[in-house]
């Protein structure tokens, strides 16, 4: 981008105040807090490495999913991932992988995806609930504010005309071209789709999910995890969603590089924007 | 756009070195003596609110036969380890004997067939082991209730202790298993000591003679082959403290999530 303004004549720029501090706090402390809960949530889901429907894991019927491993006639341990019957060899990464020292690891994720590193469900169950914790009040703290501060009505809900622009936003996206100037102040349509989708349905839906696992809260209101078809279908809706953020995450990183990654880090933590204006 | 490019390069570098040190700094603090006992802190959080949304005992979901599952699955200890438990099984368990004491007016001891003449309460549960898995199953047997009126707690007693016959950790230093819970799932009409399982006597996989099922907590909770009961006012002088087997290796005691 310097090199372009170099070419043409230097165009210019101000910094626009784009993001609340509150937002930035609550931003930042979310995505410590989802890191935390994703690779504590892989080191406890291989304590039991497969996923079923219902709510036994005994029903007679096989999981829909499963990472485990076996061994070769030669003893060689193989990493095998089991999605509805259909087998696929992932040695090295699933199943079969290696710690850093080089030693054979046969959980189902490797430990560089997990939290701890080494193998301890009691401690990987601390960081989670500690963090779930840190997540959930984080998450309630920002509804609040973002209903009573209109950031929810002013910044987050598209409006009809937007709506009706859908296309035209599908195509910029797809050709990696980004608004400037004045529209570079707003979220796009898509943008607030996808934000509006991760904190109103998957962040609600995976909390939910978590909470249908606990005996305790399953008391409550006995058989409300009927509703999510059972403990063991809540675990792998659970599990679904955690991988369902993490791809929104790597869209969410993949646009903040594509799009300026600099003046993204910047209003993400000052809260300043470059805005540059158009000749 | 060399600058562009410039960028992405570090920020993948980064990324790369900010998730390896996030990794090695958990692990870090994981290690330390302050860090573990900060996370441990969700435990109380959890218990508490869980105290407060529920004033009444609240009963955990019961499912029909149609729900039960063909296979029970044992964990941990499927066959205790030990002559005494072998001639016990010889037996039928015949001359097995709960003893229940402790913080109690009348201490007692109750064979099998004496805790069969009692109430008795049948509920199908599910079983949700720590690990992750689930498994519904019958469980029969009597209410803890019924046994604690028999002996009558002091006031003082806080917590009910269950030691049981199958040793953890090898038998060079047997650390025998036991677990502990509070006066409120003691009392509470779906905690029982069952000794049937989907109609059947309790097969030794699952803990014969008798297993506790406390039916809002974890599967660590529900200790198997139980020889004696204790009430205390606190766990802390029991084994390492902590109030069970898994607790003193690392586990919450509170399980209920």
């Amino acid at each position: 981008m310097a090199a372009a303004s170099i070419t043409s004549a230097p165009s210019p720029t101000y910094l626009y105040y784009r993001h609340a501090l509150s937002v930035r706090i609550m931003h930042w402390t979310n995505f410590i807090a989802l890191t935390i809960l994703f690779m504590s949530g892989l080191h406890i889901f291989n304590a039991h490495s497969a996923l079923y429907w219902g709510d036994s894991s005994y029903s007679g019927r096989p999981p829909l999913f499963e990472i485990t491993a076996r061994q070769r006639a030669n003893g060689e341990p193989v990493g095998v991932t089991r999605v509805f019957g259909r087998e696929f060899d992932t040695t090295g990464v699933l199943g079969v992988s290696k710690y850093a020292n080089g030693e054979i690891n046969q959980h189902a994720f490797p430990a560089w995806a997990t939290i701890p590193g080494g193998y301890s469900l009691s401690m990987a169950r601390d960081w989670h609930f500690f963090f779930a914790w840190i997540f959930v009040l984080n998450g309630v703290a920002y509804v609040f504010y973002s209903l009573f501060s209109r950031h929810l009505k002013r910044d987050l809900a598209p409006t009809g005309s937007e709506l009706r622009q859908i296309g035209t936003s599908i195509v910029d996206h797809v050709k990696f071209k980004h608004p400037s100037g004045e529209e570079a102040k707003r979220y796009n349509v898509l943008q607030k789709l996808a934000y509006l989708s991760v904190i109103f349905v998957l962040l609600p839906l995976v909390i939910l999910a978590g909470w249908a696992m606990s005996p305790w809260l399953n008391s409550l209101i006995p058989g409300w995890t009927d509703w999510l078809g059972g403990r063991q279908s809540a675990r792998t809706i659970h599990f679904i969603v955690a991988w369902l953020l993490f791809l929104f995450l790597a869209v969410h990183v993949f646009e903040v590089i594509i799009s300026g990654f600099w003046n993204h880090m910047r209003s993400m933590i000052t809260g300043r924007y470059r805005i540059k204006t158009e000749a | 756009m060399r600058s562009a490019e410039e960028s992405k390069r570090r920020f993948l570098l980064g990324a790369g070195g900010l998730s390896a040190l996030l990794l090695t700094g958990c692990d870090r603090l994981s290690e330390t003596e302050w860090f573990p006992k900060v996370l441990r802190t969700h435990e109380t959080l959890s218990r508490s609110v869980h105290q407060l949304l529920g004033s009444r005992p609240s009963m955990a979901q019961e499912f029909t036969e149609a729900d039960v599952s063909p296979f029970f699955r044992s964990n941990g200890t499927s066959m205790p380890e030990g002559e005494e438990y072998k001639a016990l099984v010889k037996s039928g368990f015949a001359n097995w004997q709960l003893e229940v004491g402790g913080l109690v007016e009348e201490p007692t001891r109750l064979s099998l067939a004496e805790l069969r003449a009692m109430p008795r309460r049948t509920q199908i549960t599910r079983h949700d082991c720590v690990e992750g898995w689930s498994a519904i199953g019958k469980w029969t047997g009597v209410p803890l209730s019924n046994v604690l009126a028999l002996v009558k707690p002091r006031p003082k007693a806080r917590y009910v202790v269950f030691h049981c016959a199958d040793a953890m950790g090898g038998s060079l230093t047997p650390e025998y298993y036991y677990e502990s819970i509070d006066m409120d799932d003691a009392l509470h009409p779906q905690t029982i000591l069952a000794y049937g399982l989907n109609g059947n006597d309790l097969p030794i996989p699952n803990g014969a003679p008798i297993r506790l099922r406390v039916e809002r907590q974890l599967g660590y909770k529900h200790a198997k082959y139980v020889m004696r009961i204790e009430l205390v006012e606190s766990f802390a002088n029991i084994a390492g403290g902590q109030g069970g087997y898994w607790e003193d290796n690392g586990y919450q005691w509170y399980a209920g999530i």
